[in-house]
């Protein structure tokens, strides 16, 4: 579905973000990309959206290429793309129903966006998505009114309207609680399994990764270091990928999961 | 180890290091500046009789306000009110209305190199000219009245504007616009939706001031032909009515203030 094909990435500055990286993701897989910061974790899955030129090497999406598109078909390719991010993102003065909206920008035109007169079946998709997140009554909020869940469960609305075949998922938990964290993971990757989609989860916790996922790649300087199931993920991997430390305490099951289930 | 150091330091004040760390450089810079000021203010001469006799001139002027003369030339002082009210609203919507485009070209995250170089060159030439001096050479085309002035506050409003609305485009949150332009918008809907919003109260404040500026500046245009208040302001001054001009300039004080308190409406609205 995503292939990578010597992705390569080097700055301006001489520093090279990411090396020749190749990388598969069949359809419906969501996998979690590990690895320390300045590893090239944003650069790459902003290199495949082109939110960040990559200097060399192929994306291919869906039998599409994607470095090579011009500017009018790299804005239907990042429609089959859905992104979220860190700080969430949302334009803060408008309200959560225009920035679920705001996902369908590439699909309608100017003066429709413009004037707020979406189609009737985006708005119905929006108010659905709404829903499905828990957030209905607050469609009509500004987004700044949200607290940190509520807006990263806006922004994967946002995410979901364009109905993509990929989501780019960049650290969606760095700035929430751990329980809302968990509560956002366990919703990005039910969505993701209710729509078949396939994601791309930029992430710092790994025991969190492993809690839900189906496959963890681990980056170090701009390299793949590990490819493989979350179990596989002993001490001697993490080490590999993050330097020395002691990991027993971070792989280990966090305790107490069934019960948190169990309050919601 | 650093133990030690640690209570070494405890106990000690703290003082934020000097922005020049030579104390060498920094007196000489601060003794510098106190001898050229020194030396600046006894270079400025003043005629201390001539301000004796321009005293007792000053306090007619200041008298005059206890008793402003709204009714002698009542007719004038409406006529170019009118006529300042008219000048500063279609300079500013006319203004505004180019500023917009022109302070997106010269924001530099958002514009090309050669847009912002072509607007950031035609902020320069707006601002650089003064408005008094663009005034003349306008009334010197399109002969004396409204037109000249009003031509004069449009081009200044450009320069003043679009400058300011470009620096508040260059300070936006990257991630807010980054998160549309991932949508797959197009570049006005990716304007509209992750640039405007952030933008939107600045721009709004900013052209309330400068409708409060044009509106002062219509005043001062007036004293080289540009039409407005400001000839009127300019005739009273010329036949020694102070009494008729307290009255203008009383005018001119209300009407400023009432935009200023207008403006804070308006500002706290669209926050």
């Amino acid at each position: 579905m995503l292939r990578l094909n010597k992705l390569t990435k080097t700055y301006k500055t001489g520093d090279q973000a990411l090396k020749a990286i190749d990388l598969e993701i069949p359809e419906g897989q969501v996998m979690a990309l590990i690895g320390p910061s300045g590893a090239g974790k944003s650069t790459m899955i902003r290199c495949i959206n082109r939110l960040v030129e990559p200097t060399e090497g192929e994306v291919w999406l869906a039998g599409t290429e994607l470095t090579h598109l011009g500017a009018s078909a790299l804005r239907q390719a990042r429609r089959e793309m859905g992104m979220i991010f860190q700080e969430y993102a949302l334009v803060e003065r408008l309200t959560v129903m225009e920035n679920v909206l705001s996902g369908r920008l590439g699909y309608v035109g100017f003066w429709r966006s413009f004037l707020r007169r979406y189609p009737q079946s985006d708005v119905d998709e929006a108010f659905r998505l709404l829903d499905r997140v828990g957030l209905l009554h607050m469609a009509d909020k500004r987004a700044d009114e949200l607290s940190g869940g509520q807006r990263q469960r806006v922004g994967i609305a946002r995410a979901l309207i364009q109905n993509p075949k990929l989501l780019l998922v960049d650290e969606p938990t760095a700035s929430l609680d751990p329980k809302t964290s968990r509560q956002i993971m366990r919703l990005i990757c039910e969505l993701c399994r209710e729509r078949g989609l396939a994601a791309i989860i930029n992430i710092h916790d790994v025991a969190l990764a492993q809690m839900f996922v189906q496959r963890v790649v681990g980056l170090r300087f701009g390299a793949i270091e590990f490819d493989g199931a979350p179990d596989n993920l002993t001490p001697d991997v993490l080490t590999t990928i993050y330097g020395e430390e002691d990991w027993e305490a971070t792989i280990e099951k966090v305790e107490g999961e069934e019960d948190i289930e169990a309050a919601e | 180890m650093s133990h030690r150091e640690l209570d070494d330091m405890l106990g000690k004040g703290w003082r934020k290091p000097p922005m020049v760390t030579s104390p060498l450089l920094r007196w000489g810079l601060i003794l510098g500046g106190v001898a050229y000021l020194i030396a600046a203010v006894l270079t400025i001469e003043v005629d201390w009789s001539r301000v004796y006799e321009g005293l007792d001139r000053g306090w007619q002027f200041i008298l005059s306000f206890t008793r402003p003369d709204f009714v002698t030339r009542a007719g004038d002082i409406w006529e170019g009110l009118l006529e300042s009210i008219v000048m500063t609203v279609a300079a500013s919507v006319v203004g505004i209305l180019i500023s917009i485009p022109i302070g997106l070209g010269a924001a530099r995250n958002i514009a090309p190199m050669p847009v912002y170089l072509i607007c950031r060159g035609i902020v320069a030439v707006s601002r650089a000219l003064q408005e008094i001096i663009v005034a003349i050479l306008l009334v010197a085309i399109f002969g004396f009245g409204p037109l000249a002035g009003f031509l004069t506050l449009s081009f200044a409003t450009i320069g003043f504007l679009s400058k300011l609305l470009a620096e508040d485009i260059e300070s936006m949150d990257r991630v807010q616009a980054e998160a549309i332009r991932a949508s797959g918008a197009r570049w006005m809907q990716w304007i509209n939706y992750g640039v405007q919003p952030q933008v939107m109260p600045r721009l709004v404040g900013l052209s309330m001031y400068r409708i409060d500026i044009n509106f002062r500046e219509s005043a001062i245009l007036g004293l080289v032909g540009a039409g407005g208040i400001g000839a009127t302001l300019n005739t009273a001054f010329d036949r020694y009515e102070y009494d008729t001009a307290a009255a203008i300039l009383i005018l001119i004080i209300g009407i400023v203030m009432a935009l200023e308190y207008l403006s804070g409406i308006v500002r706290a609205k669209v926050q």
